[in-house]
Formats: structure tokens, sequence, C-alpha cells
């Protein structure tokens, strides 16, 4: 089996599983942001009263914190009522950034797990060893009335990963290759299992970038063998015990896919879908001087201390041009902390960057850094559909955070490597 | 249940994502009739007040591909629609639909078969679509046992709440 059947299989109950049977799991942790007051709602509407392990699901306020209107302040208000209702003993307010930063941080995902929420980068955890999945609502809220919840034993697909990134090629590089290769449907209800030289030397930032970007080839969840940084990572927030799996050597994938990571270069997702995945010299070999409008760098794809970091190093003791803007979202409080004692946020604002609270953000169009029409944006974000960050008439580039800040530094979609 | 489902049609392309299907600005909100009013608008802002009632939803590839949000299924009950054909859905927009009752059904290549205002009749039970107007049928995926069982209860929370009224 692979680690992945393996975590379904101790979950619910059995000894094995099987490629397509449908099992009901238990849930080791579940979380809801704060887009998602309806859970609240249909938890009720079903019969729950309390949920089922006050130590095991909590609401993070992330995409609308601080509350942009009354409506989104409303919700909060439920959600915080609900929290005080049920004890959870895990509550992650404004300020405390992306859910899918803050849990990690917070020791609630390990190895071996089984983490739900409802947003669709719950894929995130893959770089956890953990099988992380998205979902709505309403499957939610049976979560929080039962402790578990139905799923089908997926496919697995491999992506190995081989070679040393040359310089200039990110983890965001690397899966934006992934994505132009595999395409934005090539992996639907599918685990994604990221192996290989490349995979197993990656730190933990590079590792939830990778898995992050998995859903959007629409797949299920995305797994990474543990290695010693992640271990590292874990031991020292995890608030429970938790067990390594490994997968059989004899298991055998659906599919393989191989990259070489050494023969990459910087990468752009063009605007407007995901997959429209092309090298940044190409584009602007086709196009000339691209012209930005904004930059953004933060989310749960691309705002880790890491990312502030190598933006920072571009862009010391340069400014951004007249009239465009470079939003600076940490992922996390404690990464906004992070980056304040290293330096890198005063380098930033020195460059002229907006900092924002540690958040969503502009990522899913809610507020601070929304798109006018006709504008053009760089982000380290991971959608670039029609609207996302504002108006449907905006185009958005999704690129590393070195590709954003080196853009920034001269107003045009630039190549990092002249930087570095 | 009914497993014939018979409705005027819209049609729309491939990887129609979330935010197309309900744009991220309107996610704050809760009333249903106010969601439905916004459904597609990312797509044509016109489509919801011109929906037909009962309609269905044709697609391409990928559809409701992007974030969890149950806004989407629920902006397109709300709007009028009973189910979706698509070359393809995304996974946890396919889990949504059919948790809340709107049926969606993987049709290959229906998209380019036929047209906005069409009718068509689909049939769960047998897996066929037929157009009325052209009197051709087209086959398509059965839904699996525990999608019909969602569906055939009313969608998961009648169903979740004769479970829990039962243990009470």
């Amino acid at each position: 089996m692979h680690a992945i059947e393996k975590i379904l299989a101790k979950n619910s109950g059995r000894k094995t599983v099987q490629t397509g049977e449908i099992v009901t799991a238990k849930v080791d942790f579940a979380e809801i942001n704060d887009l998602y007051l309806q859970t609240v709602y249909s938890f009720y509407e079903m019969g729950g009263e309390k949920v089922w392990d006050k130590s095991r699901c909590a609401f993070v306020f992330d995409h609308y914190a601080p509350c942009p209107d009354v409506k989104s302040a409303a919700n909060h208000k439920a959600m915080r009522e609900f929290a005080k209702k049920n004890e959870l003993q895990f509550h992650f307010d404004t300020n405390c950034g992306v859910c899918h930063q803050v849990m990690p941080e917070a020791g609630v995902i390990y190895p071996g797990m089984i983490v739900v929420a409802t947003d669709s980068h719950t894929t995130t955890h893959g770089a956890f060893g953990a099988m992380g999945t998205g979902v709505g609502a309403t499957d939610m809220a049976t979560i929080l009335m039962t402790g578990e919840l139905w799923f089908r034993v997926p496919e697995i697909i491999e992506v190995r990963l081989e070679g040393e990134a040359p310089k200039g090629v990110y983890p965001k590089d690397v899966i934006l290759a992934v994505l132009g290769k595999i395409r934005a449907d090539g992996a639907v209800y599918k685990a994604i299992d990221f192996t290989g030289s490349y995979v197993d030397q990656l730190n933990v930032a590079g590792r939830m970038t990778i898995c992050n970007m998995a859903v959007e080839m629409g797949a299920k969840t995305a797994y990474m063998q543990p290695n010693q940084d992640v271990l590292d990572y874990v031991a020292k927030r995890a608030v429970r015990p938790y067990e390594v799996e490994y997968t059989d050597p004899d298991f055998k994938y659906e599919k393989s896919y191989v990259l070489d990571v050494s023969a990459l270069e910087p990468e752009l997702s063009c605007p407007s879908s995901v997959e429209n995945v092309h090298s940044l010299s190409s584009v602007v070999n086709k196009n000339g001087k691209i012209m930005l409008n904004q930059g953004y760098i933060g989310s749960c794809t691309g705002g880790r201390t890491e990312d502030i970091a190598i933006a920072a190093q571009i862009l010391k003791e340069k400014h951004i041009p007249e009239y465009t803007r470079l939003v600076v979202v940490p992922a996390s409080r404690e990464v906004m902390e992070e980056c304040m004692k290293l330096g890198h946020i005063q380098t930033l604002m020195a460059a002229g960057a907006t900092i924002t609270t540690p958040g969503c953000g502009a990522c899913l169009g809610a507020h601070e850094g929304i798109l006018a029409p006709g504008e053009v944006c760089i982000t380290s974000t991971n959608r670039n559909f029609p609207g996302r960050m504002g108006s449907n008439e905006a185009l958005m580039y999704l690129a590393s955070p070195a590709t954003v800040a080196a853009s920034m530094a001269n107003g045009y979609i630039t190549d990092p490597r002249d930087f570095l | 249940m009914n497993t014939e489902i018979r409705g005027k049609i819209i049609v729309v392309g491939d990887n129609i994502d979330t935010d197309q299907i309900y744009p991220g600005c309107y996610l704050a909100l809760t009333d249903p009739k106010e969601i439905g009013s916004h459904c597609l608008s990312g797509v044509d802002e016109n489509i919801a007040a011109n929906f037909p009632q009962g309609g269905i939803v044709v697609a391409g590839r990928n559809f409701g591909c992007g974030s969890s949000r149950e806004h989407a299924p629920i902006a397109l009950l709300n709007m009028g629609a009973r189910a979706v054909l698509a070359d393809s859905f995304a996974r946890i927009f396919f889990r949504n639909a059919v948790n809340l009752g709107l049926v969606p059904v993987i049709c290959k290549g229906i998209s380019k078969k036929v047209k906005d205002g069409e009718t068509l009749t689909l049939d769960l039970e047998k897996g066929i679509v037929t157009a009325e107007e052209s009197g051709e049928s087209y086959r398509c995926e059965q839904l699996g046992e525990q999608a019909m069982k969602i569906l055939e209860a009313g969608g998961i929370k009648p169903m979740m709440r004769a479970r829990f009224a039962k243990q009470n």
C-alpha cells in the first residue's frame, strides 16, 4: 500500500484499502476558515449540538481579517460565539495568519494524520506526510457532528522531481512547470506523491509551496515522504504523538511523471488560467516589456519567511517605480515577527512595499490590494482566473517571490537571475 | 427522487472555476436568493437574471475547479438550476453539489453538441441525455451508489437529520 492508503486504512479501522472503494475515516483535525459560517448553520440545521471533540477543530480568521465590511464582521462574531460555546481548544482570530501556515505552526499537523478543512489548499499538508484535503461547509458540518467523513480511496500518481534547481529557480517555478505539464484537470480525484532527489533535500517551506498547488491540477491530496527537516519541525511543535507512514517498496503508482529540475528556468503562469505556464524568458521574448501595476508577495503558497527573505534580498536599497504597489502579506504573525527580527520588513518598506495583516488578503479578491480593470499584477499566490484579485478585466501572472521582487524593482516582468 | 430531469439549458466553456461561478467579493453573503443573483457573474453578469427556472447548465471540462466554496452549488441552485451536465467536474465541487442536491452528471463532449436555449431531458437511471429539438441522445456516466444515496435523501442535510433523529 501507499502511505496515503495506510493513513486511510488506519483511520477507518481497516487492515487494507483498495483504490476506488469508499471508506469512512476518522478525521484527526478539522479547520474552518472565515468564509464558511455556513458550516455553523448546516451544523444546527442537521441537528448538531456540540462538536465531537473540542481539541480537534478550529476556526481560522484569515480570508476577511481584519473585517473589511459589516457582513464579514457579523460572520466573525457568530463564529466566535460558536467557538466559545463549544470551548474549542484552538482558535485563530484576526492577525494569526493563513490557515495552512498557522496549523503547522500550532503543532496540529504531523505525519500520518488526516486533516480536512473548508479550503481547497489543504493539500499543503502533504508537505508534512499528512493527508490533507478540502471540503465544503456542509461536509465539514457533518465532520463536526461525527468526527468522520466518507472518502473514495484515490488513485495515486507519482511526480518525480530530480536534480538540483539552478540559480533563480525556486519551488514555485518547479510546481508551475509541473502544472504546465499535467494541466488543470490532469490529476482530478487523484493523490499526487512528489518524490525524487529534489524533493528529498527540500525544506519545509519549499515542500509546502509545491504541495499547496497540487489542487490546481485537481488533486484530492498531495504527499511527500517526511525528511529530516520535516521531522525536526514537527518534533518541536506537535501537540500529539504521531506515526510516520511509509509506502511499501512494491507499491505501483497509477502513472509516473518525471521532471528534470536542473533543466528548468523561472516560470510564469500567464493570464488567465493556472495551467497557462510558460518560461519567463519565452514570455518576455514574445511580448517585450510587460508593465506592471502591482506586485503581491503572500498567501499559503508564497508568504513564508523564505519568500519574504529573497524579496528583501533583491529589493535591498532599490525602490519600486512611481505609480506602482508592492503588497507584502506575511503568511502568519510568527512569519511577520521573524521577518521583523531579520530586518526584511524594514528593507521592503524602504523599497516602497505595503505590509498588510497576516492572512489571505487580496489573493482571493477579498481586500487589501484589489485590482482595477486593465491592471496587471505579478503575484506569488496560487490562482489567476478572471476576477480572482478584483476586476474581471485585470490580468494576473503567477510567479516565484523572487520573480515578483525582481519585476517590481523594474516595474515590468523581469528574470530574477538578473539580480542574483 | 425524480430520476428524470427536463429543462432548458445554457452552455458555458472549459475550466469554469468557482471564482467565475461565484466571485470572491460576494463570499460574505449568506442569503440564498442574494447568492443566486450573482451566479456565474464572473462569466457574464446577465446570466443569473435570465436563467430558465428549473434549467440545466451544460459545461465543458473541469467544471467547478478552484475553491471549496459551497457558494458555487448554492448559487447555481438558487439561480434556478437543477442539474449540471459537464465533460468533467472538479472534485470538491462534485461533492458539494451532491450534498446540496444539485445533480452533477458527466457527459463527455456535450457542451460542443448543444446550444443555449435547447431543452434536454436527463434520465439518471438509464444514463442518457436526450435533446428535444434534434432528437439526438447522448450517453452519460451514471452516478455512483454513494452519490445516489445522498441525492435520493434530498441531500446530506436531510440524510444527517434523519440519522441524528434516530440516535436521539
